[in-house]
């Protein structure tokens, strides 16, 4: 497997977006606000957007500006999925994934259970089979790597958790140096095994979805990546729970299912922080230090070893916590959500 | 007080409508449809029609094959002076005819512009049924390139970026997506043309003549026809309208058919290009 090395330069309206990239065979998401350039970068990517700078995949030079050379975008083996999947509404369903090549059209089709509607127009489509078409689409020319452009955004909060797990399990199979962009930390911890921050037209911060939520570099990556993410090994336990041995020592209880590895999510908002272990119905307990008080608004951002909690000022004051009391941690385990981690 | 107004809105509308449809209906009346075949069966009448009818295609052909690549260029790319382009593209349309047809005498005449290069390649162009084709070319030709242009323009630049993506080259991205998409928009604003090319006068009579048989086109049939024999003119004025209603209710589907409808069945140029 080749690896995309890219290094550009491309002015945009208000600032010139910087990136430099190097993708194996893995999945990279660059996430941050809308308007931060992360579109931009794919488009100057797969040659849609005329970018400074170099981009080579493998030994295969796409872009080399110094060198006066841009390849066009029909002749780099890239995969892009638009984020409104750009499907074209003239053609059917299986003209649309023949349009990149005929070979595997049939096998594509069936890979991604759109058999059934293969003589159907975009137009009539659910947004999850419109998805299902766009990433068949893109892997009908056997693309040496794929750029998927927000491929969740367009869809509901229902079908959004099936549709995230699939791709996952996809990118797993492809094993194609893979780059995602999307807006949601959520879902860039989910499928990404690396993820940078892009803000203003640079990369804030590079790292694991488990190291940025656990170090940020600075407050607009520690906002932006908003919940705990606690990586840890997943087990079914008696009550229907599933029993979660975090990499950093304790065991916690969650109620989604899960097995192996994965992230335990948890706003800060659902912990709540006492001196004492609470007698109620939360089963999740995290005896530990105050590490810092972050005043956020009429709020206060309590880290307890390795968990950020948001709790009132008023609690704060009640409960006159200062850095290194040691507190308990309270969270429901229907409020510990599991993320399958990025590998 | 608000009556009123419905009021003078009403007369308004009614007013306009019967100014219009007047001359029409009298058209019709005076031409039972019975004699309108022996009238048009008239040895003038027909070649007046023939000509028409290979000048007015002719035309278009042209029309088609240079504007809608240059119509897709422009609605594809920005460069600058791109609205002078367009300006200049759109000048025949608020040109008076007669000065059109001047214009062309100026440039493409045996004395013109143009006049000696023609000529040393054995061409001479004025009082010939190509230059029925040059006039209707003149003056037909900026309505269908202002429907292209907004035809091309509501074309999701995104489908386009797609095809790139999926190895099309910018040829086959024109030929596969653009072109299909812009179909309705396309259609509409071609038959706008048509209609125009066909209808010509001023220009025409002034760059070539008017000769029976070789440069005689129907409205001009008509002209002649006013003085000699009314119901031979009656005829040709008759079958004129049959083709221009025909041409503006294909216009009004085709618009319809792209989603794109409007008010009026002129294709999204009206409210599109500037």
């Amino acid at each position: 497997m080749d690896t995309l090395r890219a290094d550009i330069r491309l002015p945009l309206r208000r600032f010139a977006l910087e990136l430099a990239l190097e993708v194996g065979a893995e999945t990279v998401a660059l996430v941050g606000p809308s308007g931060a350039g992360k579109s931009s970068a794919l488009r100057a990517i797969a040659g849609l957007a005329r970018a400074e700078g170099t981009v080579v995949l493998g030994a295969e030079r796409w872009l080399d500006t110094a060198a006066g050379l841009a390849v066009p975008p029909e002749r780099r083996s890239v995969g892009l999925v638009f984020q409104d999947y750009a499907l074209f509404p003239h053609l059917s369903v299986r003209a649309n994934v023949a349009f990149g090549g005929h070979g595997r059209v049939d096998e594509l089709l069936e890979r991604f259970r759109i058999g059934h509607l293969a003589a159907a127009r975009p137009g009539t489509l659910s947004g999850g089979e419109r998805q299902r078409v766009a990433l068949a689409r893109a892997l009908a020319r056997d693309p040496r790597v794929l750029l998927l452009d927000e491929p969740l955004a367009a869809l509901d909060a229902h079908t959004k958790a099936t549709v995230r797990a699939e791709l996952g399990e996809l990118l797993d199979e492809l094993r194609l140096p893979t780059v995602l962009v999307t807006h949601e930390f959520e879902d860039a911890a989910a499928l990404a095994a690396r993820v940078g921050v892009l803000v203003d037209g640079r990369v804030r911060q590079v790292g694991r979805p488990e190291d940025l939520v656990a170090a940020p570099a600075d407050p607009f990556v520690a906002s932006f990546t908003g919940a705990n993410l606690l990586p840890g090994t997943a087990r079914s336990s008696a009550g229907g729970l599933t029993e979660v041995a975090l990499d950093g020592g304790g065991t916690v209880f969650s109620a989604d299912p899960g097995s192996g590895r994965v992230g335990l999510a948890v706003h800060p908002w659902e912990i709540s922080v006492g001196r004492e272990q609470p007698d109620d119905s939360a089963v999740n307990h995290v005896t530990a230090p105050v590490r810092s008080l972050v005043v956020v608004g009429n709020r206060v951002r309590v880290r307890v070893g390795p968990l950020a909690a948001e709790v009132t000022a008023a609690s704060v004051e009640r409960l006159e916590l200062a850095v290194g009391d040691v507190v308990v941690a309270t969270f429901k385990a229907t409020a510990a959500r599991l993320v399958p981690l990025g590998r | 007080m608000s009556r009123l107004f419905a009021l003078v809105l009403g007369l308004a509308l009614t007013v306009a409508l019967l100014f219009l449809t007047i001359p029409v209906v009298a058209l019709f009346l005076r031409v039972p449809p019975a004699d309108l075949a022996s009238q048009l069966a008239d040895e003038r009448a027909l070649e007046a029609l023939g000509v028409s009818l290979r000048t007015s295609v002719a035309a278009h052909v042209l029309i088609l094959l240079v504007g809608t690549p240059a119509a897709y260029l422009l609605a594809t790319r920005s460069f600058r002076g791109r609205s002078l382009v367009l300006v200049a593209l759109e000048l025949p349309l608020v040109l008076p005819p007669a000065v059109a047809g001047l214009g062309l005498f100026a440039a493409f005449g045996r004395s013109g512009l143009l006049g000696s290069e023609l000529r040393a390649l054995g061409l001479e162009i004025p009082f010939t049924e190509l230059a029925v084709v040059l006039a209707i070319c003149f003056v037909a030709s900026p309505f269908y390139v202002r429907g292209a242009i907004a035809a091309f323009e509501s074309v999701d630049p995104q489908l386009l970026s797609a095809a790139r993506t999926l190895g099309a080259g910018p040829a086959r991205v024109f030929a596969r997506v653009a072109l299909p998409l812009a179909a309705g928009g396309l259609g509409a604003g071609s038959t706008l043309a048509f209609a125009r090319g066909l209808g010509e006068f001023g220009a025409t009579i002034m760059f070539a003549g008017n000769l029976p048989g070789r440069t005689q086109t129907a409205p001009l049939a008509i002209y002649d026809a006013l003085d000699e024999d009314f119901e031979v003119a009656l005829a040709l004025g008759a079958l004129l309208v049959a083709v221009s209603l025909a041409i503006l209710l294909t216009t009004k589907l085709l618009t319809t058919w792209t989603r794109s409808a409007q008010t009026s069945g002129f294709p999204s140029a009206a409210s599109r290009s500037s």
